[in-house]
């Protein structure tokens, strides 16, 4: 006995929404799915019309749907944005260089401008390089903190007033979880904003419009419009500790399906108490980046590959940072503690 | 390498693995019994005095219990809760360093008849641990879950807490009750007759499997039950006469909490949930001075020293991992802290970072809290909150009520109303679509006076009463001050013109 969708009850339902329960048809989830984000960012004020929105795409399924939905939202609700496609090349062979071709792709179905920054030009780095020198294990954070300014330099470079990236429900829900397992609580407190906050030079604020949105239902929605994307995980990723947290929101998921919104629910209401030392934002001496302590962490980080010294970033030694800063020459004990780990 | 800030050390030496074989590090004499954490080993001695020395530490640190007041220690019969027993008879005990100035109770709750025990295996439960209370000497009662049946409805109702004391009305207390009692003076104030536990009707039983059993998943099982509990022992408390509870829960268990409550969607309650105090009841304060201790040191220490506990099987016994999401958070902590040994303690770290999210302070306002668990509502729908885009996913994926037009030709922002509009669209559309809609469970089933409990929950709350296939069958208490807190907003919607409010009372 074919189901009723439940929004129209005229067409048979083909598919049932992870986020409720309930069974539509193809066109009032696609409308379900494009209005709720079409709610979100009305609701939390995200664009002013006559923006220009650069859109974070890695030729993933969550940038790809963010760039076919802000392009049809734009249109029909009349936002009044200009919109570009922004891309990060990390370097990775096998991984990055087919996702790019996606990316193009999509540049051309849409009709919107791409602009794609590499690590290499703009650090001097490749992934595959660092993760020579580092090993499997932290390569993460070397990734992630180089390519927040990859993104924020390519935005400056295009010119664009905010940039927006595809991070779903699950991604932010993940965040929470990690940042409580690694008790985190600065982080904690600011992940599950919606937009970060927009002062400081040469830093472009950046939204996540798709912030509600499952991340089933984000694969419902590209299998559905057939929309074509990249779906390989990153070769390097397995060794991360949010794999950890992934497996344990997924087994959640499945007990529950609503625990992710619940998640984020609790994540947004947490309150921290007062007298916790919290970071507070200043600039780099060096680049002139944002940056909680004198150096930033790119900085320090590049500093690290460069003299040979890849733990230089993971873990904490704000005095060396003076030591880099005016050049001086580190001790031999605490250049051994800084070497990687030999296998 | 878990933590944010945590210093990387030197890795890959062979460090001299601390084992029994090797001295105590802190005495440095006796050779070492047990070891705790990674780098330390101690000798019986050593542990006891450390183990002793956390407890009072953390009672003394956060002055919370006055001298001379009567406070009930609720032991479940497992490890902990035997433990925290014991360190309270060896703190309140002759020879003690310095002894502890509180009159202690014990409160155990037979939840026997919610978990499915025959009634001889229950017995034997409680003639156990009556024996290992009567050797305590403290006065101590054995309440059946049942009796969560007959409670009055004041005990969902937030009580004026006692007249708020300044820090330095402490160290006066602790002088004046010296002067007073001296050393010697520890007989309570009234000798406890030997009481037999009430019997238990077998009706009685089966209410409450019934009201266990409307809720269809094991999570919302486990999260009634304990609600049920923290009522009853809210109310025995009240009724003898002691005005603070003590709780047992140990650092692994409230990280695992911690954890839970986030992923219920309890994150405004944090801080009452797994703080050292709580104090939402307003009259009763819960503390828990067995949160610094890992269930690993309170394992040594009970084997070492003889403490005795009861094994009872719970709601939750010979479950999959997946059964329940406690279950599996237990899981997913212990796993991880086998591979990352300072998983634990970096979740209670955070946790003592947090702190209740207070909007309104005043205990008149009834409407304020949450009816079961009795905390801050938290489900004020502000814009782009995830409460909000839950609300707005509800409506969007049913056939919308009468009033809003056709959906798609509405391109203004979508208001949504509260969830009383999912109750509504149920009825209207004849019922057909509540076996589907998660929400449709409850409306339907109760006949003329809907009482619309979701609005008087706080978020989580409302995911419990969701995942139960009826709300008749809960306790009479609750459906009561349900009827009565609804009737109340009724009469205020009525009269709100002429009321003058100093500022929002955050329930529109």
């Amino acid at each position: 006995m074919p189901a009723q969708c439940s929004s129209c009850t005229e067409k048979r339902a083909v598919l049932k929404r992870p986020k409720t329960g309930h069974s539509l048809c193809k066109e009032c989830f696609f409308w379900a799915f494009e209005e709720e984000v079409h709610q979100t960012i009305v609701a939390a004020e995200l664009f002013k019309s006559g923006e220009s929105v650069g859109i974070a795409a890695s030729g993933g399924k969550d940038s790809t749907v963010l760039a076919h939905v802000m392009k049809l939202l734009n249109e029909r609700y009349n936002y009044g944005l200009e919109l570009m496609l922004i891309s990060v090349d990390e370097g990775i062979t096998g991984y990055r260089d087919d996702s790019l071709e996606t990316v193009k792709r999509n540049q051309q179905q849409y009709e919107l401008p791409l602009k794609i920054v590499s690590y290499e030009e703009l650090y001097g780095w490749t992934m595959d390089a660092i993760v020579k020198q580092v090993g499997l294990k932290n390569n993460c954070t070397f990734c992630g903190v180089f390519r927040r300014q990859a993104l924020d330099r390519g935005a400056v470079m295009l010119k664009v007033d905010k940039i927006c990236t595809g991070h779903n429900a699950d991604d932010v829900a993940e965040t929470v979880l990690m940042n409580v397992l690694r008790g985190d609580i600065a982080r904690l407190r600011r992940c599950t904003a919606i937009s970060t906050s927009s002062e400081g030079e040469g830093v472009v604020p950046r939204c996540k419009p798709l912030k509600y949105a499952y991340e089933k239902e984000i694969v419902l929605y590209a299998y559905f419009k057939k929309l074509d994307y990249f779906s390989t995980e990153c070769i390097y990723s397995p060794n991360a500790y949010r794999g950890y947290a992934r497996t344990f929101l997924k087994d959640l998921e499945s007990i529950r399906p609503s625990t992710i919104i619940d998640i984020i629910h609790s994540g947004e209401n947490l309150s921290v108490r007062e007298g916790v030392k919290m970071p507070v934002q200043g600039t780099c001496s060096r680049c002139g980046y944002i940056s909680s302590q004198a150096l930033c962490k790119s900085c320090v980080l590049l500093e690290g590959l460069n003299r040979g010294l890849p733990k230089l970033g993971i873990g904490k030694h704000h005095r060396l940072h003076d030591k880099i800063l005016s050049q001086q020459p580190l001790t031999d004990k605490e250049e051994r503690k800084l070497k990687p780990v030999d296998f | 390498m878990c933590q944010v800030d945590e210093e990387y050390h030197d890795q890959l030496e062979r460090t001299d693995v601390p084992s029994a074989s090797q001295k105590c590090v802190k005495c440095k004499e006796v050779s070492a019994a047990v070891v705790i954490r990674a780098g330390d080993a101690y000798c019986r001695g050593c542990f006891k005095e450390y183990f002793i020395h956390k407890f009072r530490a953390m009672l003394g640190k956060n002055r919370i219990i006055f001298p001379g007041e009567k406070v009930l220690l609720a032991v479940s019969g497992g490890p902990s809760s035997c433990s925290m027993l014991s360190q309270v008879q060896e703190g309140l005990s002759q020879k003690a360093h310095k002894k502890l100035r509180f009159f202690p109770g014990i409160v155990y709750i037979d939840e026997g008849g919610a978990v499915g025990q025959p009634t001889e295996e229950r017995q034997r439960t409680v003639s156990e641990l009556e024996m290992v209370f009567k050797a305590t000497g403290f006065p101590f009662h054995i309440v059946p879950l049942e009796q969560v049946l007959d409670l009055p409805g004041s005990v969902v109702v937030t009580a004026l807490p006692p007249s708020q004391q300044p820090p330095s009305a402490y160290k006066a207390a602790v002088d004046r009750f010296n002067q007073i009692c001296g050393s010697d003076c520890l007989a309570p104030p009234e000798q406890q007759q030997k009481k037999s536990p009430p019997d238990v009707h077998e009706s009685h039983t089966q209410l409450l499997q019934q009201l266990i059993g409307s809720a269809k998943t094991l999570t919302a099982r486990e999260d009634l039950l304990n609600t049920l509990r923290q009522h009853l022992l809210v109310h025995t408390a009240r009724t003898e006469g002691y005005s603070k509870l003590m709780l047992g829960d140990s650092c692994t268990r409230l990280a695992i909490k911690l954890l839970t409550s986030i992923s219920l969607g309890r994150g405004a309650q944090l801080a009452q949930d797994t703080g050292f105090s709580d104090s939402r009841y307003g009259d009763i304060i819960s503390v828990r001075p067995m949160r610094d201790y890992s269930a690993k040191e309170i394992a040594h220490y009970n084997r070492m020293f003889n403490v005795p506990s009861v094994v009872i099987p719970s709601l939750e016994t010979k479950t999959s991992e997946k059964a329940s999401i406690q279950r599996l958070t237990e899981s997913f902590v212990t796993k991880l802290q086998t591979d990352f040994p300072s998983t634990v303690s970096t979740i209670y770290r955070t946790s003592e970072k947090l702190q209740t999210a207070c909007r309104s302070s005043s205990t008149d306002d009834h409407s304020d809290r949450c009816l079961l668990c009795l905390c801050v509502l938290d489900t004020a729908v502000e814009k782009a909150s995830a409460f909000q885009a839950t609300l707005i996913s509800e409506q969007l994926s049913q056939t919308l009520s009468l009033g809003s037009g056709s959906p798609r030709q509405n391109s203004g922002p979508v208001k949504p109303t509260s969830a009383a509009s999912a109750v509504q669209c149920c009825s209207l559309s004849g019922g057909e679509d509540c076996g589907r809609a998660t929400s449709g469970g409850s409306c339907c089933s109760s006949a003329k006076e809907t009482i619309d409990l979701k609005s008087l929950l706080c978020y989580s709350c409302q995911l419990t009463i969701r995942d139960m296939s009826s709300v008749d069958h809960l306790p009479q208490y609750i459906m009561s001050e349900a009827k009565r807190r609804q009737r109340r907003s009724q009469m205020r919607d009525e009269i709100s013109e002429f009321l003058l409010n100093d500022g929002d009372e955050g329930n529109d």
